[in-house]
């Protein structure tokens, strides 16, 4: 009573069958409502000069009567509804969500790709090198896995100071050896496997048989990591900037919008730190879910 | 009879996305006490399923379909309460299964795993228990047993581990052993002295024994009666020297003729061709036909067991008697 | 055994060393040394005379093997806001961040284990579904917006709007008990009060982790063969999920809450600042914004050590749990 046995591969293929993946996606319904929070969070910061009520970074259209302001107030003008109510400067809190998903989202994009770029760089080189150069890239990859991302971060950014390029360097540092493992890992799978052998019989460069060949049939796995350490940077950079060590005040993400929003919590003013914690956790939990499922639909087994 | 174990009519299916696989379909047999049973059969014949029904073991997406019955010592086991079935396994009717490495669970120590086996079925002390196991031990033939209880499974030889598993089913004298390819996983001669051990234990304590096996040679020596088995169904069923020298399906008279011996040194060996058909996808009328060298349209129509010689049975319209 | 011990020491030893030269690079260099020890507000004559007195003439090699003198003496200068040595201070507000620690490692496993065995078992069950979607809410949710959220609900809105519902603090710790020299507070019902809402922000990350892992091993564990046997047998239900099933998945639930119980400590400076916990956390939080450097340098050589050490227990306890690894390690 056992599965039917999984042959060999010999020529493997160097894209899974797109439209198989999307509709083995789309059966959880989960899922599908992940997907549904990630696109709205990226709609809404790519749109968000466009379709915020005010720019709430400009000081000119700031009434601090407003300030404070509970949910659905309209302003002392009469020009605008704070659906989500202001801030302790009168800040609209949509439009300030708005821009701060922006700014969230941004970084995690950002530190994520060139950490993938680095991290997959150097895992192939591993992978592809083995020996010596493998165990010593791996010992270093070991090591800066062996301590918690935040500290890192924390340590980092109190010697290098605020600032969002400051920001997205300690996230890049602190997630560049994720993928690296992960590409090597599957980096190593793949070269034991013929179509390797047969590319390097045809003495093709080994730059050519690492980027050409092997990556493209690592893509499912890294791709899965990559979700989820997107998650994991949005939700990093949110918390040094609650902490007050991410970026500077003059321009908040979530993050730092929560952490304006700290004193006002226990006297009343929620929505200050509330709804921007709702637009992050609905970022961060939409890409989780969606994630979470790929994993499953993009697993190597089932690809085969 | 109401001593013993009485199958009839054994259907077990399993119910998947892609159909209904009926693993056993429709399997007649009797076990009478300190008889050794040879249930023999490719994979895929559905023995390993008939022995795991008959302890009610069959998880989901499986299960023993109505109109089965299985009488064990006058006592119907598919309409036995969960906690009925339990207090027989291990009990009045025990399993061995195929890997011992597997069986034993690795992270226990052996006395662990044998005084709970102990203990499920008897009020005793941990102290009793362990001079029980310790007896068991002796008693499949392992040296220094203090030892060899506490210690754990991976630090044994598969021919001990098995032994092990053999000490463990003996612990409640059951009436009924269940034995699933259990040499299959063990070097040849091992596999012969586990023989010997196993039809000497039955003969000293009158334990029926069903053995589970692809391999007709195994169980020539060994048990009393064969079943032979194909695509779910018994095909043939007698005292083992009138299927092995007298057989009368064209199926057995193929695996008998597949063994190789002295007869067939320097001949090619003979081969049934092609392959056991899919359990979801079975053919109407005989299951074997496809393969069978004197297949007739009478075939077509499924043919039942019947008696055609005294105390041998077989299912097909040309049996040879 | 005793060779593999000795081995680990050695590479621990060498990870201190490595981390020691990283530090000593990183904070000695990055920044200015001369503020390492006195407040930038000196006047420059200050500076001057400290620059000499710190042997900033002398070559690197020399300055780091001062360093590390100074180090093993436990000596990393004095705090400038609150005038003690570094060291001390970080010492007096350990027991404070483990217990957090510790009481949200207790959490994460009374409550993970038993609901991610449950949903390996019955994976099909609605409470199975609720409590895998809840996990990725639980390790995706920032740590510091769900400490946010439950003051927010048990301090705030709760007690506000339902008479007579207990308020929970939201901030400090409470009453402790001198136990052998140290401040314990989870031995008081004030201090329990104290300790729940931060324990369980602290908790959530980790106990979604276990759920998981629970769940995955279970699932690989129950069609094993073993288990099998173990039915044939006639053993329990209750016992073969209680001992086979659950011994085997102790494994690797001990190894994962051994490792991440060093994030968990780190993780700590978050919730600790939501909490205005009194740990070394908010310590270090409050130092790296103020300037603070003797503190921070000090807790990082902590924390590294503090880390090594964990794997090493971690390391040894995986040879104890698994019977595999211990006597396969003898054998060579």
């Amino acid at each position: 009573m056992t599965d039917a046995a999984l042959e060999p591969v010999v020529a493997a293929k160097p894209q899974a069958p797109l439209r198989r993946v999307v509709s083995d996606f789309c059966e959880n319904r989960l899922a599908v409502f992940g997907l549904v929070l990630v696109v709205l969070s990226i709609f809404v910061a790519v749109f968000a000069p466009l379709i915020s009520p005010q720019n709430p970074f400009d000081i000119a259209n700031l009434d601090l009567l407003d300030a404070k302001a509970p949910p659905g107030s309209v302003s002392g003008d009469g020009k605008i509804t704070y659906w989500l109510g202001t801030d302790g400067q009168a800040r609209d809190m949509m439009s300030a969500i708005f821009y701060g998903m922006r700014l969230s989202l941004f970084v995690g994009f950002v530190s994520v790709l060139a950490a993938l770029a680095i991290g997959v760089v150097v895992g192939l080189v591993a992978a592809y090198a083995g020996g010596r150069t493998d165990a010593f890239l791996m010992r270093i990859v070991d090591i800066m896995l062996s301590f918690p991302a935040i500290l890192v971060a924390l340590i980092l950014l109190s010697v290098l100071g605020k600032g969002i390029d400051k920001v997205l360097i300690a996230l890049i540092l602190v997630q560049w050896a994720y993928f690296a493992r992960a590409a090597r890992g599957a980096a190593l799978v793949e070269r034991n496997k013929e179509y390797v052998e047969a590319a390097t019989c045809l003495a093709l460069p080994p730059w050519r048989i690492v980027f050409r060949h092997m990556l493209p049939n690592c893509m499912p796995s890294l791709i899965v990591i990559a979700t989820i350490t997107l998650a994991r940077a949005i939700a990093l950079e949110a918390t040094l900037s609650f902490l007050g060590v991410g970026v500077p005040v003059t321009q908040p993400s979530l993050g730092m919008l929560i952490s304006n929003g700290f004193e006002f919590l226990l006297s009343g003013s929620y929505w200050i730190s509330f709804f921007p914690g709702v637009a992050l956790a609905i970022a961060i939990v939409g890409i989780n879910l969606a994630g979470d499922h790929l994993r499953d639909v993009l697993n190597p087994r089932n690809l085969r | 009879m109401t001593v013993g174990l009485s199958v009839r009519n054994l259907r077990t299916h399993f119910f998947t996305k892609e159909g209904v696989a009926k693993a056993v379909d429709g399997v007649d047999f009797d076990v009478a006490p300190g008889e050794i049973l040879g249930l023999v059969g490719e994979s895929g014949s559905g023995k390993t399923v008939t022995g795991f029904s008959i302890l009610g073991l069959i998880d989901p997406p499986g299960r023993i379909v109505e109109g089965s019955s299985i009488r064990f010592n006058g006592e119907e086991l598919t309409a036995a309460k969960p906690e009925r079935l339990r207090a027989i396994r291990g009990a009045e009717i025990a399993m061995i299964f195929q890997d011992p490495m597997m069986t034993l669970n690795p992270v226990l120590r052996v006395d662990t795993q044998m005084i709970e086996t102990v203990q499920a079925h008897a009020r005793v002390s941990d102290a009793e228990a362990r001079d029980r196991a310790r007896k068991a031990l002796v008693q499949v033939g392992i040296p220094s047993p203090d030892e060899r209880l506490r210690a754990y499974p991976h630090q044994f030889s598969g021919g001990m581990r098995q032994r092990v598993a053999i000490a463990i089913a003996l612990l409640h004298k059951p009436k009924l052993i269940v034995a699933d390819e259990p040499t299959t996983a063990l070097d040849v001669t091992i596999q012969g002295q586990i023989l010997f051990e196993a039809q000497r234990l039955c003969r000293d304590s009158g334990t029926a024994m069903i053995w589970v096996t692809h391999d007709l040679a195994v169980v020539a020596g060994l048990a009393d009666r064969i079943a032979v088995m194909y695509a779910g169904r018994i095909v043939e069923l007698g005292r083992t020297a009138d299927v092995i020298e007298r057989p009368m399906h064209p199926y057995t008279k193929g695996l008998i003729g597949s063994v190789p011996s002295q007869n067939t040194r320097g001949h090619r060996l003979a081969q049934i061709p092609g392959m056991t058909p899919s359990l979801l996808k079975l053919p109407e009328g005989c299951a074997f036909k496809a393969r069978c060298p004197i297949a007739v349209d009478r075939c077509n129509e499924m043919p039942a067991l019947e008696e055609h010689r005294p105390g041998h049975w077989a299912r097909c319209w040309r049996a040879s008697v | 055994m005793i060779v593999y011990i000795v081995r680990r020491l050695m590479q621990a030893a060498l990870v201190m060393v490595v981390m020691s030269i990283l530090v000593f690079v990183g904070i000695y260099l990055i920044g200015d040394p001369v503020l390492m020890m006195i407040s930038p507000d000196a006047s420059e004559l200050e500076r001057e005379a400290v620059r000499k007195a710190l042997h900033l003439d002398l070559p690197m090699w020399q300055q780091y093997l001062l360093f590390v003198n100074d180090a093993l003496h436990g000596n990393f200068g004095k705090s400038f806001l609150a005038g003690q040595p570094a060291m001390g201070l970080i010492f007096e507000r350990f027991p404070a961040t483990l217990e957090l620690a510790f009481m949200s490692l207790v959490i994460s496993l009374a409550l993970g284990l038993p609901m991610g065995v449950y949903a390996g078992l019955r994976p099909h069950a609605p409470g199975s579904k609720a409590i895998m979607t809840g996990s990725i809410l639980g390790f995706s949710l920032p740590n510091f917006w769900v400490g946010l959220m439950l003051i927010m609900v048990f301090a705030v809105m709760l007690p506000d709007l339902i008479p007579g519902w207990p308020r929970l603090p939201a901030s400090g710790r409470g009453a402790t008990v001198d136990v052998l020299g140290v401040k314990l507070s989870f031995l008081t019902l004030d201090g329990l009060r104290h300790l729940l809402l931060p324990a369980i922000t602290l908790s959530l990350y980790k106990g979604a982790l276990i759920v998981r892992l629970a769940r995955a091993t279970a699932r690989e564990v129950l069609p094993m063969d073993y288990v099998k046997f173990a039915r044939a047998k006639g053993l329990s239900e209750r016992r073969i999920v209680g001992v086979h099933v659950l011994k085997n998945i102790m494994i690797p639930i001990a190894t994962v809450s051994g490792l991440e119980f060093g994030q968990t400590v780190a993780f700590a400076v978050v919730t600790e600042t939501v909490f205005s916990w009194p740990g070394v956390g908010k310590l270090l939080i409050d130092s790296i914004l103020l300037l603070d450097r003797p503190v921070v340098v000090a807790y990082l050589v902590i924390i590294v050590f503090f880390f090594v050490v964990l794997n090493l227990v971690v390391d040894l306890l995986y040879s104890v749990l698994d019977p595999r690894v211990r006597l396969e390690s003898r054998a060579t």
